[in-house]
């Protein structure tokens, strides 16, 4: 039992869990599932209260039960004491003031990282500001490699995103063309396949392979379809840089994905085996968004923010190149409108990087969302102000295939002049070897098609005229 | 898309490209900014769809036009009692309300084959242009089959879910429920299908579902959509399930010119 007394009132919260829930800022998907505040004065009272939880008691309160949930045992099993060590006999509210404070540099937050839970890092950002949130991620430092080096200081990737509602090859090429003219593509080129086939996901690795291959990009291929489909894809010799899958943070959730730690650790071991990677060997993308345990009626009575942090420690166990939380795709029921959206989206890049994650962030909305372009322009100004890995870039911001609105090509070039942000290091080589990109990260003027890609459009053009 | 010229905006040299994809390619920039007359076709192209979301079906009307046909038909509804609630509350989308749950009641149960079942959902233009016609190719398909089938099940703002209360209430084996997806800038009409094997209410998940999406005129054709799900429903059959073990194994071999496919290859 959680107690305290806030303006001669009394709040009693029965379980940490329960405490938790009610500190969270205020957003739609808490109050479907019934686990919100009920007002401010409550939720304040919970903060206050939490503000009170020694850390330690995260290791001894099981938010979802150690014997019904294997990622509750993975939290547990995995949870590195030495590192904790330095910020055990701190509060949460105390952590608050330790992460703010110069003791808290980008080593001793990578060294404690390890020590951390995701339920201690959930109720810590819950006591959080916008600007804590930002002020404290842009201290933590992830880098990940596979054929680059992504999250170096003052870079900033793009998943490029050629998605076709029937996956015609020769769509997803014209808007990875699109893509790879503005700059775009060195976190992952990553297709969302409009259908978990088989045969079209083989053709779509096969596609982004030789495109890589051909023009010699230092970037990684993505399709990403279900685990169990890449992993036939891989049995079937196909060519595949990263194992896709989405992830929730109780076991229940991942159930309804069809998916379970042994199911991941297979997926990885085959990945890892394929050896594809020249710089590092990261080879997993994982997905993750607020809600959508909820949305499988899985979220055993947490809120969505701790369920989301939790995901992080099944990401975390396979060391993956990239996270992406898909903050807005849910929709309205789970993230009410452009404010809910921004916060969770800054939430779930600190918590990420706080437990030693490369977070990017899908920074989108639905049409059925309270949010718009003006909104999404905050959440990326905020988050690449937070050292934010990287953001997705799909062509003129409309995904054709999901329906949804996300970042495009040229609010990846608005976010790097304007913040001074360069792509990963061997990816911009190859921008300006092949005059996209001049000597300064500057957009060539394009008169012409540049010569990288001018014999196959050419061609195209020739034969159709 | 081509616009007029402009001086202070540089154009993309690689605009003909925008055949091979209904996305927004080669929009061009000025500086480094979308040029105002794209960023006004995006401004329209969500006015439009935001406007989409809150259009009603007229269930009326696309009953008679499946009656037309010769196919029975039932309306029925979830318990969110209007749109507003609908959007807010995707459990009560999920369950069917008194009347309809009275309604089903009053039918005995049929053990049938299959259940078809039309649902809103987030887009009524998708069920209004695509359902009917679909719907059309597929009951043949199963008539083939000699599978026995309850009338169509049409179910006012209903979430996918709904449809294993109403495949249990029939105990219909195979659950097939289409539903208009929420609507993008460029698909504002898309239908998907979800196809569920022995669903049962409260039990069912989204791991046991397979889903065939984009279903519209820029997307899959309803003959593509078509052959998947008979794929997917012999699949069923035979594996006794549905869902992330069933895997859509189907062809496409043929239907995408070469020189288009390898241009970037070639």
């Amino acid at each position: 039992m959680y107690k305290s007394t806030i303006q001669h009132l009394g709040y009693d919260f029965k379980t940490l869990a329960n405490l938790m829930a009610k500190a969270t800022p205020p957003r739609s998907g808490d109050v479907l599932a019934g686990v919100a505040a009920t007002n401010n004065l409550e939720r304040v009272a919970a903060q206050w209260t939490l503000a009170d939880v020694p850390l330690k008691q995260f290791l001894n309160e099981a938010l979802v039960p150690y014997e019904s949930d294997e990622i509750t045992r993975l939290i547990i099993d995995d949870h590195d004491s030495l590192a904790f060590a330095p910020i055990s006999h701190l509060t949460v509210g105390d952590f608050r003031n330790w992460l703010l404070s110069e003791q808290a540099t980008t080593e001793t937050l990578t060294a404690i990282a390890p020590g951390l839970t995701p339920e201690m890092v959930a109720a810590v950002s819950k006591l959080m500001r916008i600007q804590d949130l930002i002020l404290v991620a842009k201290k933590c430092r992830v880098i990940t490699q596979f054929r680059n080096t992504i999250g170096l200081k003052d870079r900033f990737s793009t998943r490029l995103q050629p998605n076709h509602p029937t996956d015609n090859p020769a769509g997803i090429a014209a808007s990875l063309i699109d893509g790879l003219l503005y700059g775009c593509g060195d976190a992952v080129i990553g297709i969302n396949p409009a259908s978990d086939n088989l045969e079209a996901t083989l053709r779509l690795l096969h596609l982004l392979n030789d495109v890589i291959e051909r023009f010699q990009i230092p970037t990684q291929a993505c399709v990403l379809a279900h685990v169990t489909t890449t992993l036939k894809a891989i049995e079937q010799g196909a060519p595949v840089d990263l194992m896709f899958q989405s992830i929730a943070g109780t076991q229940k959730a991942n159930d309804s994905f069809g998916i379970n730690l042994g199911l991941l650790a297979e997926a990885h071991q085959a990945t890892l085996d394929l050896r594809r990677g020249t710089v590092g060997n990261n080879c997993m993308y994982f997905e993750t968004g607020q809600g959508s345990a909820l949305s499988a009626n899985a979220h055993e009575g947490l809120d969505q923010q701790t369920c989301e942090t939790r995901a992080y420690a099944v990401a975390r166990k396979f060391k993956p190149l990239l996270v992406n939380t898909v903050v807005g795709f849910i929709g309205p029921e789970y993230l009410y409108d452009g404010k809910q959206i921004i916060r969770a989206g800054l939430e779930d890049h600190f918590c990420g990087k706080l437990l030693g994650l490369p977070m990017g962030c899908d920074i989108c909305y639905t049409n059925h969302a309270e949010a718009d372009q003006d909104d999404m322009d905050m959440l990326l100004s905020a988050f690449a102000m937070a050292g934010g890995t990287f953001i997705m870039g799909v062509p003129g911001a409309d995904d054709i295939m999901l329906n949804y609105q996300s970042t495009s090509f040229h609010d990846a070039l608005y976010i790097r002049q304007t913040l001074g942000l360069r792509p990963a290091p061997e990816f911009e080589q190859w921008l300006q070897h092949h005059g996209i990109f001049d000597a300064h990260n500057q957009l060539r003027q394009q008169t012409d098609i540049p010569p990288l890609f001018k014999a196959s459009l050419q061609q195209l053009k020739n034969s159709q005229s | 898309m081509t616009y007029p010229k402009n001086p202070s905006v540089a154009y993309d040299p690689w605009q003909h490209l925008s055949q091979f994809t209904p996305a927004r390619i080669a929009l061009g920039r000025t500086g480094i900014s979308l040029p105002t007359r794209a960023n006004l076709d995006f401004q329209l192209a969500h006015a439009m769809a935001r406007d989409a979301v809150h259009i009603p079906l007229d269930f009326t009307q696309l009953e008679q036009r499946l009656n037309k046909l010769g196919y029975a038909t039932q309306v029925l509804q979830s318990q969110a009692e209007n749109e507003s609630v609908y959007l807010q509350r995707p459990d009560l989308g999920r369950l069917l309300n008194l009347n309809s749950l009275t309604e089903l009641q009053a039918q005995p149960p049929l053990a049938v084959d299959a259940v078809i079942i039309v649902v809103d959902g987030l887009s009524s233009k998708a069920i209004e242009h695509h359902a009917v016609p679909f719907i059309e190719l597929l009951l043949p398909a199963l008539q083939a089959k000699a599978y026995q089938m309850p009338p169509l099940c049409l179910v006012k703002h209903g979430r996918v879910a709904i449809g294993d209360a109403i495949a249990e209430h029939f105990k219909a084996r195979l659950c097939i429920l289409l539903i208009g997806e929420r609507p993008g800038l460029s698909s504002p009409d898309s239908m998907g299908i979800y196809f569920t094997y022995q669903a049962q209410s409260g039990v069912s998940t989204d791991a046991d579902r397979n889903c065939i999406s984009n279903i519209h005129n820029n997307g899959l054709s309803y003959e593509q959509a078509l052959k998947k799900l008979l794929f997917l429903i012999d699949g069923a059959e035979q594996l006794q399930l549905s869902g992330v073990s069933l895997k859509d194994e189907t062809t496409e071999a043929g239907l995408i010119n070469q020189l288009e496919a390898n241009f970037l290859l070639s």
